[in-house]
């Protein structure tokens, strides 16, 4: 799954990145690796952006940035 | 750290202490002996410690971005005079954001006498990438170990000892709201800004030989260009990596204020794999 898809509250494992270049870049320096957990910690009113948790800083993603992130949900 | 020969005693405490002879001179920032740029991730209390330093009140505030460009004040220190930039809070600069430029090209080509990077305690190891893209930039740097309070709180201890060792670079531990660490910084600041110290900052090697190749065949031609590039290497790297701002900077001749002896020509190809 991609991490757009991963429910409120939920945590997921890193798996892969698809973006290119700078927008890999990007996700790269924001800590997002493969490995690195990720969790949805809320949306905004409108339901996109959404507020990560991504290696103890809570960081807000577009959903065009988090379907690009391919995630696995930790059971 | 020895401060011997700077501390004086002044009175109200038994060691020496550099505050003593910190004069904060706020936005008097003409004839500086040295300057001194402050970069670090958002919201690690650069301006906390920007303003601590300058008696300046840049505002504070606990959001991302607050600091759009780049504030300057002064302060004078062991009779040197100091100017001090307060950069836009970045995670990085390799991307191609407004403020990662401008903190990027002012770390790269205002040639501050030296960089502080400071630090969030509490999240190193997010902290951590941009300390080692700014000590791959420049050896004339220093880490503020920031929020050190925090981090105790939450029974973080940090090795700052070792971590300075490997870094390179003088680690030092700080709470700025506090004031905690302040005279310590400054100790810092002085000893690599005059040269005392001497840094070895953590540089990442790269194994491969095509690509270190590559490297200096690109990095011999920019010194060829512009004169006074301060890190011919790192430019040549991004280069290699297709960083859009830096390829068009080379080829408009406009990198940074260097000024370029003649146009570069058309890049060269280069089988960087």
């Amino acid at each position: 799954m991609t991490l757009n898809m991963l429910k409120a509250g939920r945590t997921a494992t890193v798996k892969g990145i698809y973006s290119k270049d700078t927008e890999r870049r990007r996700m790269v320096d924001l800590g997002i690796l493969p490995g690195t957990l990720i969790e949805n910690v809320m949306a905004s009113p409108l339901g996109d952006p959404v507020a990560y948790r991504i290696r103890s800083a809570v960081i807000a993603l577009r959903r065009e940035q988090a379907e690009l992130i391919e995630v696995e949900e930790e059971g | 750290m020895s401060h011997a020969e700077t501390a004086i005693q002044c009175g109200s405490c038994a060691s020496g202490c550099n505050t003593a002879h910190l004069a904060k001179l706020g936005i008097k920032t003409g004839n500086w002996d040295y300057v001194v740029a402050l970069a670090g991730n958002p919201n690690t209390g650069k301006s906390t410690i920007f303003n601590a330093l300058t008696g300046l009140n840049q505002h504070v505030g606990n959001w991302a971005g607050k600091t759009v460009t780049r504030a300057e004040g002064a302060f004078t220190l062991g009779g040197k005079k100091f100017k001090l930039v307060d950069l836009p809070g970045t995670y990085s600069l390799l991307s191609t954001s407004v403020d990662e430029e401008i903190a990027r090209d002012f770390v790269l080509f205002g040639k501050p006498d030296v960089t502080v990077v400071v630090a969030d305690a509490t999240r190193l190891e997010r902290n951590l990438n941009l300390v080692l893209q700014i000590l791959e930039i420049t050896d004339r740097a220093v880490v503020a170990l920031n929020l050190i309070d925090e981090a105790g709180r939450n029974n973080i201890k940090v090795d700052e000892r070792s971590l300075a060792r490997d870094l390179g670079v003088p680690v030092v531990s700080m709470a700025a709201r506090s004031g905690k660490g302040v005279d310590e910084l400054l100790g810092a600041i002085e000893q690599v800004s005059s040269g005392e110290f001497q840094a070895r900052p953590h540089r990442i090697k790269y194994t491969d030989d095509i690509l270190e190749n590559a490297i200096d065949t690109l990095a011999t031609q920019l010194h060829g260009q512009f004169e006074d590039l301060p890190n011919a290497r790192w430019v040549a790297l991004r280069l290699l990596e297709g960083d859009e701002s830096i390829i068009n900077a080379v080829q408009t001749a406009t990198l940074g204020t260097v000024r370029a002896a003649n146009v570069f020509p058309p890049l060269v190809q280069l089988e960087a794999r």
